[in-house]
């Protein structure tokens, strides 16, 4: 038996691999932890445009995100990433550029007409997609259950997959919270179809579309374990950029609001560590969604490895 | 000196936005920095685990009051800086223009006289003029942080003539340029100019190799050092023959 900890991207796609591999997995999920941040995530399977500032690790691990969700029931949208600045900031596009890969230059209005006459130019990342987090999150936990995998709150019966984020920073000293703050709108005055990335070098943006005129827009990165709600200045950085890309966000509604706190380790790369006798799934800083998949096949070769008499018969 | 400190490395280096901290740790390494300045305004006393990581390069902390537009923010923060770092070290920052990050002059001499007078050593963001340059000295600065343009802008040193008088006005106060620096270059220009430090965040952390980029710096600023110190030549308006015109064969 080996028991996952935690109900968020990391412990669902964990218990996933694990369950399809034949090994027998239980999720669990303590009375009163607090909802998982990956809740709050953009679900943007983008993993070119986080190149600009990840290492190549994260890039590589990215790449078969997409497959790999829509695989398993996520309503997968593959229509690119469209990168932006504003005009006084189109050397933050060059140098976007020039840090990325698999883009082409486009006219912004010839690919989401609600942009036209906006932006000079753009950068395209076509081969990226997006998808709603919380969607694909709950598909995957249906089908776990579906398959017999047991959802409760403890005690673990099994050997120990720690996938609880920043609820876990007393096994793992160098863990370290980074705070996201993110809004959704309802904006059915603006249409855009796919991810529109606004680069500016102090209040970035992105924005994803979740349909019927809703949008997420996030996030802000604040090195600090700071809980509760969303900060003013947040809502101000978030709302200014968004407006940027389309002053139609002005008239939109605040539909929701998040904060959460990103685990990361020192190089922001998400990992399987283990220690004090669990193995721990962590890190997944602001690539959960990407790298997830990719560590929880890898955990899964491992433990399939070492737990040959776990597997049902 | 440094308010009694000497340092080795006359480069200093900001925190924010680097890829990871484990990128901004190679990057102190590769710069031979002595000198970072962290930012706490937004992060607030939850910052800690980033703060530690930041403390484990073994450098002097210099925090500042990125962030700030009154003084008497900027003092609240300076007093939580103290807490958190256990030093009188603080780099002043009053913003005045949220757009153009440009200095509040009145705002940070107001601030330098508080944080001063209850034993703060302060390292005031200001620009290149010179009474107020006066004025903080008077409020008990013992450094001056002149801009070389404003932050973030990598335009290198916009003013390189206030900047020189500046220099030639306050020979004793110990000068480092802060903000605007964009290349290598400029940093060494900013010494060779008999400047006593550069401090410098974007360029490096923004680069596409922050760590390289921090070696860059590094060996730029040495440069530019060693340059002033040895005495830079005179610049001339004509060229100067290096054998005498007069005995030369005429081959006509």
């Amino acid at each position: 038996m080996i028991s996952v900890l935690g109900g968020g991207v990391a412990g669902l796609c964990a218990a996933t691999a694990l369950a399809e591999r034949g090994l027998t997995v239980e999720v669990i999920v303590p009375e009163g932890a607090p909802a998982p941040v990956s809740l709050l995530a953009g679900g943007m399977l983008a993993p070119f445009c986080e190149g600009e500032a990840a290492p190549a690790a994260v890039v590589k691990m990215g790449l078969s995100a997409a497959d790999w969700w829509e695989a398993h029931g996520a309503r997968v949208v593959r229509r690119g990433t469209l990168v932006l600045a504003p005009a006084r900031d189109a050397a933050e596009l060059d140098r976007f550029a020039r840090l990325t890969q698999g883009h082409e230059w486009v006219d912004p209005g010839a690919l989401e007409p609600d942009l036209a006459g906006r932006f000079a130019r753009g950068l395209f990342f076509g081969d990226e997609a997006h998808m709603d987090p919380c969607a694909a999150l709950a598909t995957l936990r249906r089908r776990l259950e579906a398959r017999g995998v047991r959802f409760h709150a403890g005690p673990a019966r099994g050997r120990i997959v720690d996938c609880t984020g920043w609820a876990a920073a007393a096994h793992l000293p160098d863990l370290r919270p980074v705070r996201g703050e993110m809004l959704m709108l309802h904006a059915p005055g603006v249409a855009l179809s796919r991810t529109v990335r606004l680069l500016h070098p102090r209040f970035a943006c992105y924005i994803v579309p979740r349909g019927d005129g809703h949008y997420m827009i996030g996030a802000t990165m604040v090195e600090s374990a700071r809980l509760g709600p969303v900060t003013a200045r947040a809502v101000m950085e978030l709302l200014s950029a968004a407006w940027t890309v389309h002053p139609g966000f002005a008239e939109a509604e605040i539909t929701a609001t998040g904060a959460g706190l990103r685990p990361a380790f020192p190089d922001n790369i998400p990992a399987i560590r283990r220690t004090g006798g669990r193995i721990h799934v962590n890190g997944m800083y602001r690539h959960g969604f990407l790298a997830a998949p990719h560590l929880a096949m890898r955990l899964a070769d491992q433990l399939q490895e070492e737990c040959k008499p776990c597997v049902s018969s | 000196m440094f308010y009694g400190v000497a340092l080795q490395s006359r480069l200093m280096l900001g925190t924010a936005q680097y890829p990871s901290p484990a990128v901004l740790r190679a990057a102190i390494a590769a710069s031979g920095t002595q000198v970072i300045t962290v930012s706490l305004r937004r992060e607030g006393p939850e910052g800690a685990r980033f703060r530690e990581i930041v403390a484990g390069s073994g450098c002097r902390i210099l925090p500042n009051t990125a962030g700030c537009h009154s003084a008497r923010e900027a003092v609240t923060t300076a007093r939580m800086a103290r807490e958190l770092f256990g030093t009188n070290w603080i780099k002043l920052e009053v913003i005045g223009h949220a757009d153009t990050l440009q200095p509040d002059p009145f705002a940070l001499v107001e601030a330098a006289r508080i944080l001063c007078a209850e034993g703060f050593e302060v390292f005031p963001y200001t620009t290149e003029d010179l009474v107020l340059g006066e004025r903080l000295v008077e409020a008990g600065c013992r450094v001056l942080m002149p801009w070389g343009a404003p932050i973030g802008s990598g335009q290198g040193l916009r003013n390189v003539e206030g900047l020189r008088a500046m220099r030639a006005h306050f020979p004793d106060v110990p000068l480092v340029i802060d903000a605007g620096i964009g290349t290598p270059s400029d940093a060494a220009r900013a010494m060779e100019m008999g400047f006593d430090a550069v401090l410098l965040n974007t360029a490096v952390a923004r680069a596409g190799n922050p760590v390289a980029m921090a070696r860059a710096f590094a060996r730029a600023v040495e440069a530019g050092r060693l340059g002033f110190e040895a005495g830079l030549m005179p610049r001339r308006d004509m060229a100067r023959p290096s054998t005498p015109v007069f005995g030369m064969a005429e081959l006509g």
